[in-house]
């Protein structure tokens, strides 16, 4: 009990002691707020431009959400065809490597000629992002699998669906999850890409503009925000985690 | 084929040699020649490396020999049979599955899991002392108490063989005592054949029939022991003088007394 209170106090301490600092500094030393906001005008301005905001978070929100669905919905049938098949395996799992050294920022210009300056995207950059994490970590958890259950399956005639179903993909949930909390932070990463090479709306957009119109607490809300959504995705992630892996919370007891 | 006596289990000329790349091959089991009496619990002892696990894997089908005659309850064994409950050195339990669900995996895979078969689950829970613990997850247990609940789950369908794997070997001296008990409690109830590795003496004194003692790689029978002490067996026996001379013939098999 006592842990779990002072790990929530220690980074609250923290963080208070640095945005102390930054308004101080920013107040003693007279820094132009187009230089660096202090954090009393970042909070003004997220107040006072609370409905523009709010509206230019949905369209970034939607991109990363769904360009993180699709990475799961055609990730993980792809990480289990890779850690079934050998010649897939073979012949696949190379390349997926290879194509994740190719920087994405550097795609996404090419990405916008073809899907154009909607929502799409900005989805498939958020997509292809959040991708490799998810099948690298759950082709990875499916090779994993402790030899003494996949042996005692074996002992128990259990067929290769039902040693796949029951046993080696409960087994890489672990891995699925910690692949997927890395995804879906880097799918906001992704949609703020696509949105600084080319777009109409969101929050990384008007992080572009308010930076243009030299409007620093209004561009510094926007980033706040977007660690706001960052942080939330992540943590709607993990607590899907402890809803589908109840095991994983369950105490040491003896 | 000739009329043999009804042995349960028969073991004919049983070798097994491993091609290990970039390397000789090597003999693992030189020769093993021995018959399984129906009902009968026998240990395979030996040194650490010298095959007994490997011949147990054998016996269940889970491993193909080099050579050899391995018959079950009259049939060849190349695969595991579905009479057959294993343990293993490890409780190699699911993490994600309650203790229940646990033990009543094997009967999951065959589709049958009726209040019938829940029922004997949770008697066989209470009859190892973990009644209360239905719903617990293996990681809420203790190391003793997950064997058990491994225990539970090779006995769960009711098979005809046991085979065990130092399954106490990584417990510790008192919970491996009361384990042996828990052992011999159950064997009573259920008259399943039992098959048990062990490189503890003692341990295989105590709970068998026959201890059958390995020799050191490559195996062969060192010596094929009755064990006539009368069942149950108490504490008090592992200190009457019957018991030390078993385990002296025991050792003298294994080379470490004289």
């Amino acid at each position: 009990m006592m842990s779990s209170v002072r790990r929530l106090i220690y980074p609250l301490a923290g963080f208070v002691a640095i945005v102390i600092a930054w308004q101080g500094y920013v107040d003693l030393a007279h820094v132009s707020t187009i230089v660096l906001p202090s954090p009393m005008d970042i909070l003004r301005a997220s107040w006072q431009r609370y409905d523009l905001l709010l509206r230019e978070t949905l369209p970034t929100t939607l991109e990363s959400v769904y360009g993180f669905a699709l990475a799961v919905i055609i990730g993980i049938p792809l990480a289990v065809c890779v850690a079934n098949s050998r010649i897939l395996n073979l012949s696949l799992y190379p390349i997926l490597i290879a194509t994740q050294s190719v920087p994405k920022v550097a795609v996404a210009p090419i990405i916008l000629v073809w899907f154009g300056l909607g929502m799409q995207s900005k989805l498939a950059i958020a997509f292809l992002v959040a991708f490799f994490p998810i099948v690298v970590d759950t082709a990875t958890g499916l090779h994993a699998t402790p030899s003494g259950l996949m042996e005692l399956a074996r002992s128990l005639r259990a067929s290769r669906w039902q040693t796949f179903w029951k046993v080696q993909f409960p087994a890489a949930l672990p891995f699925i999850f910690s692949g997927a909390k890395v995804a879906v932070t880097l799918a906001v990463i992704g949609a703020v890409i696509g949105e600084f090479v080319g777009s109409t709306n969101g929050l990384g957009n008007l992080l572009l503009s308010a930076n243009s119109q030299l409007d620093g607490p209004l561009a510094w809300a926007a980033l706040v925000w977007l660690s706001v959504l960052g942080m939330l995705l992540f943590l709607a992630v993990a607590l899907a985690e402890r809803i589908l892996m109840p095991w994983a919370g369950a105490g040491h007891q003896h | 084929m000739e009329a043999a006596p009804k042995a349960f289990g028969h073991f004919k000329d049983v070798r097994q040699e491993f091609r290990l790349p970039d390397q000789n091959d090597f003999v693992a089991i030189e020769n093993i020649s021995f018959d399984l009496k129906a009902g009968s619990l026998v240990s395979l002892l030996g040194p650490s490396g010298c095959g007994k696990t490997t011949f147990l894997k054998i016996a269940g089908g889970l491993i193909a020999a080099s050579s050899g005659t391995i018959q079950i309850n009259g049939e060849d064994v190349n695969e595991p049979q579905a009479d057959f409950g294993m343990a293993f050195q490890q409780p190699n339990l699911m993490p994600w599955r309650t203790v229940l669900k646990n033990v009543l995996f094997p009967m999951e895979l065959r589709n049958d899991t009726g209040p019938r078969v829940r029922q004997r689950a949770v008697d066989l829970l209470a009859l190892v002392g973990l009644q209360g613990f239905e719903e617990a997850y293996p990681s809420q247990l203790s190391g003793g108490m997950q064997q058990r609940v491994a225990l539970c789950r090779a006995l769960v369908h009711e098979p005809k063989l046991l085979l065990m794997d130092e399954p106490f070997g990584a417990l510790d001296e008192l919970t491996r005592m009361e384990m042996q008990d828990l052992l011999l409690d159950i064997r009573a109830k259920t008259n399943a054949t039992i098959m048990f590795v062990t490189h503890s003496i003692a341990e295989a004194v105590y709970l068998s029939d026959v201890v059958v003692v390995f020799s050191k790689r490559p195996a062969v029978i060192a010596d094929y022991i009755d064990v006539p002490l009368p069942y149950p067996r108490t504490a008090e026996i592992r200190y009457s003088a019957a018991f030390t001379e078993l385990e002296h013939r025991a050792g003298r098999a294994l080379g470490i007394t004289r």
